[in-house]
Protein backbone atom coordinates (compact mmCIF):
# COMPACT_ATOMS: atom_id res chain seq x y z
CA UNK A 1 0.00 0.00 0.00
CA UNK A 2 2.65 2.50 1.17
CA UNK A 3 6.12 1.53 0.82
CA UNK A 4 7.89 1.92 4.08
CA UNK A 5 11.40 2.66 3.16
CA UNK A 6 9.92 6.18 1.08
CA UNK A 7 7.55 6.60 3.76
CA UNK A 8 10.42 6.85 6.83
CA UNK A 9 12.95 8.41 4.63
CA UNK A 10 10.31 11.24 3.62
CA UNK A 11 9.74 11.63 7.41
CA UNK A 12 13.07 11.70 8.02
CA UNK A 13 13.37 15.25 6.52
CA UNK A 14 11.88 16.56 9.35
CA UNK A 15 14.97 15.20 11.75
CA UNK A 16 17.69 16.66 9.14
CA UNK A 17 19.12 20.50 9.87
CA UNK A 18 16.65 21.83 6.69
CA UNK A 19 13.87 20.52 9.46
CA UNK A 20 10.50 22.51 8.63
CA UNK A 21 9.72 21.28 12.43
CA UNK A 22 10.65 23.94 14.67
CA UNK A 23 9.01 26.26 12.46
CA UNK A 24 5.79 24.79 12.68
CA UNK A 25 6.31 24.15 16.14
CA UNK A 26 6.42 27.54 16.85
CA UNK A 27 3.47 28.85 14.38
CA UNK A 28 1.07 26.04 15.87
CA UNK A 29 2.06 26.23 19.40
CA UNK A 30 1.35 30.29 19.04
CA UNK A 31 -1.84 28.86 17.25
CA UNK A 32 -2.98 26.80 19.87
CA UNK A 33 -2.59 29.57 22.44
CA UNK A 34 -4.77 31.81 20.42
CA UNK A 35 -7.58 29.68 20.31
CA UNK A 36 -7.37 28.80 24.29
CA UNK A 37 -7.65 32.32 24.44
CA UNK A 38 -10.71 32.67 21.89
CA UNK A 39 -13.09 30.26 23.80
CA UNK A 40 -11.89 26.69 21.41
CA UNK A 41 -12.07 23.28 23.96
CA UNK A 42 -8.91 21.23 23.26
CA UNK A 43 -10.57 18.59 21.08
CA UNK A 44 -11.63 21.62 18.78
CA UNK A 45 -8.14 23.04 18.94
CA UNK A 46 -6.13 20.15 17.83
CA UNK A 47 -9.19 18.58 15.27
CA UNK A 48 -8.94 22.28 13.92
CA UNK A 49 -4.86 21.41 12.82
CA UNK A 50 -5.83 17.93 11.91
CA UNK A 51 -8.78 18.70 9.04
CA UNK A 52 -7.42 22.34 7.93
CA UNK A 53 -3.95 21.82 8.76
CA UNK A 54 -3.33 25.56 6.98
CA UNK A 55 -2.57 28.37 9.44
CA UNK A 56 -3.02 31.33 7.72
CA UNK A 57 -6.78 29.63 7.25
CA UNK A 58 -6.73 28.93 10.84
CA UNK A 59 -6.28 32.87 11.89
CA UNK A 60 -8.55 33.69 9.86
CA UNK A 61 -11.00 31.32 10.51
CA UNK A 62 -10.36 32.20 15.23
CA UNK A 63 -10.34 36.02 14.59
CA UNK A 64 -13.80 35.92 11.92
CA UNK A 65 -15.36 33.86 14.91
CA UNK A 66 -13.83 36.31 17.95
CA UNK A 67 -15.88 39.29 15.83
CA UNK A 68 -19.00 37.18 15.14
CA UNK A 69 -18.72 36.59 11.33
CA UNK A 70 -21.37 34.45 9.83
CA UNK A 71 -20.49 31.00 8.54
CA UNK A 72 -20.70 31.82 4.69
CA UNK A 73 -18.07 34.87 5.54
CA UNK A 74 -15.76 32.65 7.48
CA UNK A 75 -16.17 30.17 4.62
CA UNK A 76 -15.56 33.10 2.13
CA UNK A 77 -12.39 34.78 3.39
CA UNK A 78 -10.67 31.31 4.53
CA UNK A 79 -11.43 29.96 0.89
CA UNK A 80 -9.52 33.27 -0.95
CA UNK A 81 -6.55 33.47 2.39
CA UNK A 82 -6.10 29.58 1.39
CA UNK A 83 -6.79 29.42 -2.29
CA UNK A 84 -2.30 29.29 -2.49
CA UNK A 85 -2.99 25.61 -2.44
CA UNK A 86 -4.91 25.35 -5.81
CA UNK A 87 -1.67 26.07 -7.79
CA UNK A 88 0.66 24.96 -4.97
CA UNK A 89 -1.37 21.39 -5.29
CA UNK A 90 -1.58 21.80 -9.38
CA UNK A 91 2.35 22.29 -9.10
CA UNK A 92 3.31 19.82 -6.77
CA UNK A 93 0.69 16.25 -8.50
CA UNK A 94 3.29 15.81 -11.88
CA UNK A 95 6.11 15.23 -9.61
CA UNK A 96 3.96 12.79 -7.88
CA UNK A 97 2.28 11.18 -10.59
CA UNK A 98 3.37 6.93 -11.67
CA UNK A 99 0.60 4.80 -13.39
CA UNK A 100 1.51 2.07 -10.54
CA UNK A 101 0.22 4.41 -7.78
CA UNK A 102 -3.79 4.06 -7.29
CA UNK A 103 -6.25 7.11 -7.36
CA UNK A 104 -7.29 7.52 -3.54
CA UNK A 105 -3.48 7.88 -2.58
CA UNK A 106 -3.47 10.98 -4.32
CA UNK A 107 -6.74 11.99 -3.11
CA UNK A 108 -5.42 11.29 0.41
CA UNK A 109 -2.48 12.87 0.32
CA UNK A 110 -3.86 16.35 -0.98
CA UNK A 111 -4.57 16.87 2.51
CA UNK A 112 -0.94 17.49 3.11
CA UNK A 113 -0.06 19.86 1.37
CA UNK A 114 0.79 23.01 3.33
CA UNK A 115 3.62 25.62 2.56
CA UNK A 116 6.49 23.48 4.37
CA UNK A 117 5.87 19.87 3.17
CA UNK A 118 5.51 21.83 -0.39
CA UNK A 119 8.94 23.32 -0.24
CA UNK A 120 10.71 20.49 1.30
CA UNK A 121 9.26 17.84 -1.43
CA UNK A 122 10.14 21.02 -4.39
CA UNK A 123 13.66 20.29 -3.13
CA UNK A 124 14.16 17.08 -2.72
CA UNK A 125 11.98 15.11 -5.43
CA UNK A 126 14.61 14.99 -8.06
CA UNK A 127 16.80 12.52 -5.77
CA UNK A 128 13.67 10.27 -5.45
CA UNK A 129 12.61 7.11 -8.30
CA UNK A 130 9.18 9.00 -9.27
CA UNK A 131 7.87 5.38 -8.60
CA UNK A 132 7.79 6.19 -4.98
CA UNK A 133 7.66 9.99 -4.45
CA UNK A 134 3.87 9.95 -3.67
CA UNK A 135 5.15 7.12 -0.66
CA UNK A 136 7.85 10.03 0.47
CA UNK A 137 5.69 12.43 0.08
CA UNK A 138 3.16 10.77 2.36
CA UNK A 139 6.03 10.16 5.06
CA UNK A 140 7.23 14.31 4.98
CA UNK A 141 2.87 15.25 5.00
CA UNK A 142 2.43 12.99 8.05
CA UNK A 143 5.18 14.18 10.03
CA UNK A 144 4.55 18.19 9.47
CA UNK A 145 0.93 17.26 10.13
CA UNK A 146 1.73 15.60 13.00
CA UNK A 147 3.98 18.13 14.28
CA UNK A 148 1.28 20.35 13.61
CA UNK A 149 -1.27 18.83 15.70
CA UNK A 150 0.77 18.23 18.11
CA UNK A 151 2.19 22.03 18.34
CA UNK A 152 -1.19 23.08 18.63
CA UNK A 153 -1.61 20.48 21.99
CA UNK A 154 1.28 22.31 23.57
CA UNK A 155 0.81 25.76 22.61
CA UNK A 156 -3.69 25.46 23.84
CA UNK A 157 -1.85 23.58 27.52
CA UNK A 158 1.04 26.04 27.93
CA UNK A 159 -0.88 29.29 27.09
CA UNK A 160 -1.05 30.68 29.80
CA UNK A 161 2.77 30.75 30.62
CA UNK A 162 3.10 32.39 27.34
CA UNK A 163 4.06 36.32 27.62
CA UNK A 164 3.12 39.00 25.04
CA UNK A 165 6.59 39.00 24.40
CA UNK A 166 7.12 35.64 24.01
CA UNK A 167 4.23 35.57 21.22
CA UNK A 168 5.68 37.73 18.90
CA UNK A 169 8.78 36.15 18.76
CA UNK A 170 6.82 32.85 17.85
CA UNK A 171 4.92 34.40 15.56
CA UNK A 172 8.06 35.88 13.41
CA UNK A 173 9.53 31.97 13.09
CA UNK A 174 7.11 31.30 10.19
CA UNK A 175 8.51 33.64 7.62
CA UNK A 176 11.65 33.23 8.31
CA UNK A 177 11.63 30.36 7.61
CA UNK A 178 9.43 30.75 3.93
CA UNK A 179 11.81 33.03 3.46
CA UNK A 180 15.07 30.74 4.39
CA UNK A 181 13.29 27.90 2.06
CA UNK A 182 12.55 30.30 -0.87
CA UNK A 183 16.70 32.48 -0.85
CA UNK A 184 17.40 28.74 -0.61
CA UNK A 185 15.26 27.40 -3.75
CA UNK A 186 16.61 30.67 -5.89
CA UNK A 187 18.27 28.67 -8.24
CA UNK A 188 17.28 29.45 -11.15
CA UNK A 189 16.24 32.92 -13.11
CA UNK A 190 13.04 32.27 -13.48
CA UNK A 191 12.50 31.41 -9.34
CA UNK A 192 14.82 34.25 -8.63
CA UNK A 193 12.45 36.18 -10.97
CA UNK A 194 8.81 34.85 -9.30
CA UNK A 195 10.19 35.26 -5.79
CA UNK A 196 11.26 38.42 -6.10
CA UNK A 197 8.23 40.30 -8.14
CA UNK A 198 5.82 38.19 -5.13
CA UNK A 199 7.59 39.14 -2.55
CA UNK A 200 7.61 43.18 -3.71
CA UNK A 201 4.03 43.12 -5.37
CA UNK A 202 2.22 41.43 -2.20
CA UNK A 203 2.90 44.03 0.03
CA UNK A 204 1.94 46.96 -2.51
CA UNK A 205 -0.93 45.30 -3.85
CA UNK A 206 -2.29 44.87 -0.33
CA UNK A 207 -2.32 48.21 0.34
CA UNK A 208 -4.92 48.58 -2.83
CA UNK A 209 -6.72 45.51 -1.68
CA UNK A 210 -5.90 43.51 1.08
CA UNK A 211 -8.07 40.39 0.12
CA UNK A 212 -6.95 39.97 -3.75
CA UNK A 213 -3.09 41.25 -3.28
CA UNK A 214 -1.34 37.45 -2.42
CA UNK A 215 -3.40 36.10 -5.09
CA UNK A 216 -2.76 38.87 -7.81
CA UNK A 217 0.88 39.37 -6.82
CA UNK A 218 1.46 35.42 -7.21
CA UNK A 219 -0.62 35.10 -11.00
CA UNK A 220 1.50 38.19 -12.17
CA UNK A 221 4.50 37.50 -10.45
CA UNK A 222 4.34 34.00 -11.64
CA UNK A 223 3.73 34.89 -15.37
CA UNK A 224 6.08 37.73 -15.50
CA UNK A 225 8.70 34.58 -14.81
CA UNK A 226 7.11 32.20 -16.63
CA UNK A 227 7.11 34.57 -19.68
CA UNK A 228 11.20 36.09 -19.23
CA UNK A 229 13.85 34.05 -21.11
CA UNK A 230 16.55 31.80 -19.71
CA UNK A 231 19.00 30.07 -21.45
CA UNK A 232 18.87 27.23 -18.73
CA UNK A 233 15.78 26.33 -17.88
CA UNK A 234 13.75 26.69 -20.75
CA UNK A 235 11.54 28.52 -23.10
CA UNK A 236 10.57 32.06 -23.80
CA UNK B 1 -27.33 27.28 19.36
CA UNK B 2 -24.52 27.58 21.86
CA UNK B 3 -21.11 28.06 21.53
CA UNK B 4 -19.52 24.29 20.97
CA UNK B 5 -21.75 23.49 18.40
CA UNK B 6 -21.00 27.17 16.51
CA UNK B 7 -17.60 26.06 16.61
CA UNK B 8 -17.55 22.80 15.39
CA UNK B 9 -19.53 24.33 12.53
CA UNK B 10 -16.90 26.62 12.05
CA UNK B 11 -14.34 24.03 12.03
CA UNK B 12 -15.51 22.13 9.27
CA UNK B 13 -16.29 25.31 6.94
CA UNK B 14 -12.96 26.18 7.40
CA UNK B 15 -11.44 22.23 6.70
CA UNK B 16 -14.27 22.29 3.68
CA UNK B 17 -13.13 25.78 2.61
CA UNK B 18 -9.59 24.74 2.84
CA UNK B 19 -9.84 21.21 0.86
CA UNK B 20 -11.61 22.38 -1.62
CA UNK B 21 -8.45 24.31 -3.18
CA UNK B 22 -6.61 21.02 -2.46
CA UNK B 23 -8.47 18.67 -3.98
CA UNK B 24 -9.79 20.70 -7.59
CA UNK B 25 -5.72 21.22 -7.54
CA UNK B 26 -4.98 17.51 -7.43
CA UNK B 27 -8.17 17.37 -10.35
CA UNK B 28 -6.60 20.39 -11.98
CA UNK B 29 -3.28 18.38 -11.99
CA UNK B 30 -4.91 14.97 -13.44
CA UNK B 31 -4.00 15.23 -16.80
CA UNK B 32 -0.71 17.86 -16.78
CA UNK B 33 2.90 16.71 -17.39
CA UNK B 34 5.52 17.81 -15.12
CA UNK B 35 7.15 18.43 -18.40
CA UNK B 36 4.60 20.88 -20.15
CA UNK B 37 4.85 25.04 -20.20
CA UNK B 38 1.23 24.85 -18.02
CA UNK B 39 3.04 23.28 -15.24
CA UNK B 40 5.45 25.67 -15.14
CA UNK B 41 3.22 28.22 -14.91
CA UNK B 42 1.57 26.65 -12.35
CA UNK B 43 5.14 26.25 -10.59
CA UNK B 44 6.25 30.28 -11.02
CA UNK B 45 2.74 31.22 -9.69
CA UNK B 46 2.83 28.86 -6.49
CA UNK B 47 6.38 30.18 -5.44
CA UNK B 48 5.45 34.02 -6.19
CA UNK B 49 2.48 33.35 -4.51
CA UNK B 50 4.12 32.12 -1.24
CA UNK B 51 6.92 35.13 -1.84
CA UNK B 52 3.95 37.42 -1.41
CA UNK B 53 2.56 35.99 1.26
CA UNK B 54 5.65 35.72 3.17
CA UNK B 55 6.51 39.43 2.18
CA UNK B 56 3.14 40.50 3.48
CA UNK B 57 3.05 38.96 6.88
CA UNK B 58 6.53 40.41 7.79
CA UNK B 59 5.31 43.89 6.33
CA UNK B 60 1.63 43.72 7.39
CA UNK B 61 1.54 41.10 10.13
CA UNK B 62 -1.55 40.06 11.30
CA UNK B 63 -2.14 39.44 15.18
CA UNK B 64 1.31 38.81 17.73
CA UNK B 65 3.54 40.58 15.03
CA UNK B 66 1.77 43.89 15.02
CA UNK B 67 3.23 44.56 18.09
CA UNK B 68 6.56 44.65 17.12
CA UNK B 69 8.31 47.82 15.17
CA UNK B 70 9.13 46.77 11.37
CA UNK B 71 12.46 48.40 11.96
CA UNK B 72 12.80 45.20 14.70
CA UNK B 73 11.73 42.91 12.39
CA UNK B 74 13.65 43.86 9.88
CA UNK B 75 16.64 43.78 11.71
CA UNK B 76 16.08 39.94 13.13
CA UNK B 77 14.49 38.78 9.37
CA UNK B 78 18.35 40.03 8.19
CA UNK B 79 20.39 38.21 10.67
CA UNK B 80 18.28 35.70 10.51
CA UNK B 81 19.16 35.17 6.61
CA UNK B 82 22.53 35.84 7.28
CA UNK B 83 23.05 33.21 9.64
CA UNK B 84 20.81 30.91 7.18
CA UNK B 85 23.60 31.77 4.31
CA UNK B 86 26.74 31.19 6.35
CA UNK B 87 25.22 28.05 7.93
CA UNK B 88 25.31 26.36 4.63
CA UNK B 89 21.56 26.52 4.67
CA UNK B 90 20.51 25.25 7.65
CA UNK B 91 17.25 26.32 8.33
CA UNK B 92 16.98 25.67 12.82
CA UNK B 93 19.67 27.77 13.19
CA UNK B 94 18.00 30.90 12.01
CA UNK B 95 14.50 29.85 13.04
CA UNK B 96 15.41 29.31 16.65
CA UNK B 97 17.61 32.82 16.33
CA UNK B 98 15.02 34.78 15.43
CA UNK B 99 12.40 33.52 18.05
CA UNK B 100 15.00 34.38 20.64
CA UNK B 101 16.53 37.35 19.26
CA UNK B 102 12.62 39.04 18.60
CA UNK B 103 11.51 38.08 22.21
CA UNK B 104 14.57 39.64 23.51
CA UNK B 105 14.16 42.95 21.53
CA UNK B 106 10.29 42.69 22.40
CA UNK B 107 11.46 42.70 26.29
CA UNK B 108 13.66 45.16 26.15
CA UNK B 109 11.58 47.49 23.90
Amino acid sequence: MINRKYFFKGLKSLASSRSPAIALACSFIALGALMHNAGFNLQQAAASSFFTYALPGQLVMTESFLVGASLVNIFLSVWLVNFRLYPMSVALVPILKHKSQPRWKYYLSCHMIAVSSWLIMKETYKKIDQKYRLDYWFGIGCGTLLAAVISTLLGYWISDYLTTEMMIGLAIVNPVYFLCMMIGAMNNLKIIVAVLSGALLGPILYLATPEWSILIAGIVGGSIAFSIKDKKNGYI
Amino acid sequence: MDISNNLILVIVVTSVATFASRFFGILTAENISDKSKLFDWFNYVAYSILAALTARMIVFPAGALLESSILIRFIVILISVAIFIYSKNNLVLPTVNAFILLTFLSIMN
